[in-house]
């Protein structure tokens, strides 16, 4: 019976799809206090995904892997309590600041920390930034093949992995030899909710947490001076308000309106 | 000085639309730099593909055809972009922000150690002045793009790693090739210089492509419902002005999240992006999410019951009202000038 490694990629990130009125601060940052951490969407898909490999593949080996605060751990263990066997986080003052390739530089050194791995995955993107970057960016740096847009996992055996991916217009079937790195689209199956018993016998969990120096990471290239992108200006979105011609809802309003469309050639 | 290049994805043998704006952006970024815009096409049976390229002013195409590139894969493709890139030294490099845009994109600014800022909506030359390391870096690619859902608007530069890697979404930008054609040259590449047997592990088995529901990234009026519309039976009366009008129907992601139409209609920012002739917003309040992918209609109506929608600000027509009651309306006036 086959066995696989499993690395699930998690983010921790703000909720930016429930953004309130006081999510800004007055000089248009962030009020990342206003807005709750949760467990990155499309990163739920993965580890559902990574799950499933291993109910069918008994003795398979799911571990999550994330960046971020202290606080962090929280993803790390919110994966233990539905399932994953145990996880890591990457943890230092010299990781902050990182864009997408900084990320999956630091990633991809703990990647080849943990040693023997089968096959990555990762949600396709992070709400906070929407840039679907760090999945690939990993697999390039580790040398692996990969497949994004992942929706549903049709075959893996100790050679290679068949999956249905969402493409423009349609889906595609795609074989990739392990190992590989997956990133799974929203479109996938849900992940299943903490289980009770697990959430009772692990709670006391304790997260490794590595540094930059643990994982053997050069600094220099590593949060703010290992980012080639640099934010140059923030602003908050204030729209020039246009004049505009109002109308009520009565019968000759709407006329009117018609009309005038129709007079400038906009309808009719 | 170094070329801007624009990598041009092909759907079927047509260049898609995205490319075609983004090498209409590249003629005009690479004339205020006084540089070349220089093209890459990669797939089977390309001949003929310059005739929808050069004309938007490309300088020199650079095609890759070999029946190993029919469907696109992320390691022949990507190893084709990094060994041109590697040898071209480009100052920018542009692709659209597709499927294939996300997968490629990020893997060839790995290895390249180079930035790369996803799904901009703008581009802009400028200078950026690093004051820490009391520097002044001429002429950069601004890259904006809105971030944290797009509760923001975030201007990224890149400034000493090359090329400067964006992608830009579909239909943010205006597409216009040159009037009266452009002299480009055009360069085949010899596929097996750039791809390795290794790069062909990945195969594509099988594919099945769906017949677009719709079409609403060339409509040219667009009717839009919102939150507003109150349930499915109301916003299915938008599909009857749409049909009226030759329009297309879209919403916001609050209507999609509420059920009342598919999530393939969704326009905004994690949606669709638009710019029709004629927007119709109906019952749609105007989140900076939703209006990020239609504030480029050329003319905007909004039906909506609140007169201080946000949404009313940018819009040309505010008809204040319920759309249960306006839409009808509309419907019957219309029908009857257009007898």
């Amino acid at each position: 019976m086959d066995k696989f490694n499993i690395i699930v990629l998690a983010k921790q990130v703000p909720d930016t799809r429930h953004v309130g009125k006081d999510a800004m601060n007055a000089d248009g940052t962030i009020n990342r206090a206003a807005l709750p951490a949760v467990f990155n969407p499309e990163d739920l898909n993965a580890l559902e995904l990574a799950l499933d490999i291993k109910d069918r593949f008994p003795g398979s080996r799911v571990t999550m892997l994330t960046m971020g605060p202290e606080r962090a751990k929280e993803i790390v263990l919110e994966g233990v309590f539905r399932g994953a066997d145990g996880g890591y986080l990457l943890s230092d003052r010299l990781f902050a600041g990182a864009d997408t390739l900084a990320t999956s530089y630091a990633l991809s050194m703990a990647i080849r920390k943990i040693g023997q791995v089968d096959i990555i995955i990762g949600g396709r993107q992070a709400i906070d930034g929407d840039t679907a970057q760090v999945g690939p960016q990993v697999a390039e740096k580790l040398g692996l093949d990969q497949v994004t847009y992942v929706e549903e996992l049709l075959d893996i055996n100790s050679k290679s992995v068949t999956v249905k991916r969402v493409i423009t217009g349609g889906t595609e079937i795609v074989k990739a030899p392990l190992p590989c790195l997956l990133t799974v689209n929203g479109s996938a199956a849900p992940c299943r909710p903490r289980n009770a018993r697990l959430l009772m016998g692990r709670k006391n969990y304790e997260v490794p947490v590595w540094t930059v120096a643990d994982v053997g990471a050069d600094p220099a290239k590593c949060g703010l001076s290992g980012s080639p992108t640099k934010v140059k200006k923030i602003e908050n979105i204030v729209f020039q308000a246009k004049e505009n011609k109002r109308y009520g809802s009565e019968d000759a309003d709407i006329a009117a309106l018609i009309e005038e469309l129709a007079v400038n050639h906009i309808i009719g | 000085m170094n070329s801007i290049f624009v990598y041009c994805e092909l759907e079927g043998n047509e260049v898609a639309p995205v490319s075609q704006e983004l090498l209409t952006k590249g003629r005009s970024l690479a004339a205020q730099l006084g540089v070349k815009l220089e093209a890459v096409a990669i797939g089977s049976n390309l001949d003929g593909i310059e005739n929808q390229i050069l004309p938007y002013g490309v300088d020199i195409l650079h095609l890759f055809d070999d029946k190993c590139l029919a469907l696109y894969t992320t390691a022949p493709y990507s190893a084709i972009l990094i060994k041109l890139f590697s040898n071209e030294k480009p100052q920018i490099a542009l692709m659209g922000a597709t499927v294939i845009g996300r997968d490629l994109g990020p893997r060839v600014s790995s290895a390249l150690s180079s930035g790369l800022t996803a799904d901009c909506t703008n581009l802009e030359i400028g200078d950026h002045e690093d004051k820490k390391a009391d520097k002044v870096y001429e002429n950069l690619l601004y890259q904006i793009r809105p971030a944290f859902g797009g509760n923001i608007i975030a201007t990224i530069v890149n400034p000493d790693h090359r090329p400067q890697m964006a992608t830009v979404r579909q239909g943010v930008m205006k597409n216009e090739p040159l009037k009266g054609g452009y002299k480009g040259k055009v360069i085949t590449h010899k596929v097996s210089d750039y791809v390795t047997q290794a790069d062909l592990a990945v195969s594509v088995i099988d594919r099945h492509m769906e017949k677009p529901s719709h079409h609403l990234d060339s409509a040219s009026i667009i009717v839009s419902g919102g939150y507003g519309m109150g349930c499915r039976e109301n916003f299915d009366m938008l599909f009857k002005l749409a049909d009226l009008l030759h329009a297309e129907v879209g919403g916001s992601r609050a209507a999609v999240d509420a059920g009342f139409c598919d999530h393939d209609r969704q326009i905004g920012q994690t949606g669709l992006t638009v710019r029709p002739k004629l927007y119709i917003a109906c019952g749609i309040s105007g989140q900076i999410q939703h209006i990020a992918g239609m504030r480029e209609s050329s003319l905007i109506i909004s039906i909506n019951e609140d007169p201080n929608a946000p949404i009313n600000s940018i819009a040309d027509y505010v008809v204040t009202g319920r759309v249960e009651d306006v839409i009808p309306k509309f419907i019957r006036h219309y029908k009857e000038i257009s007898k």
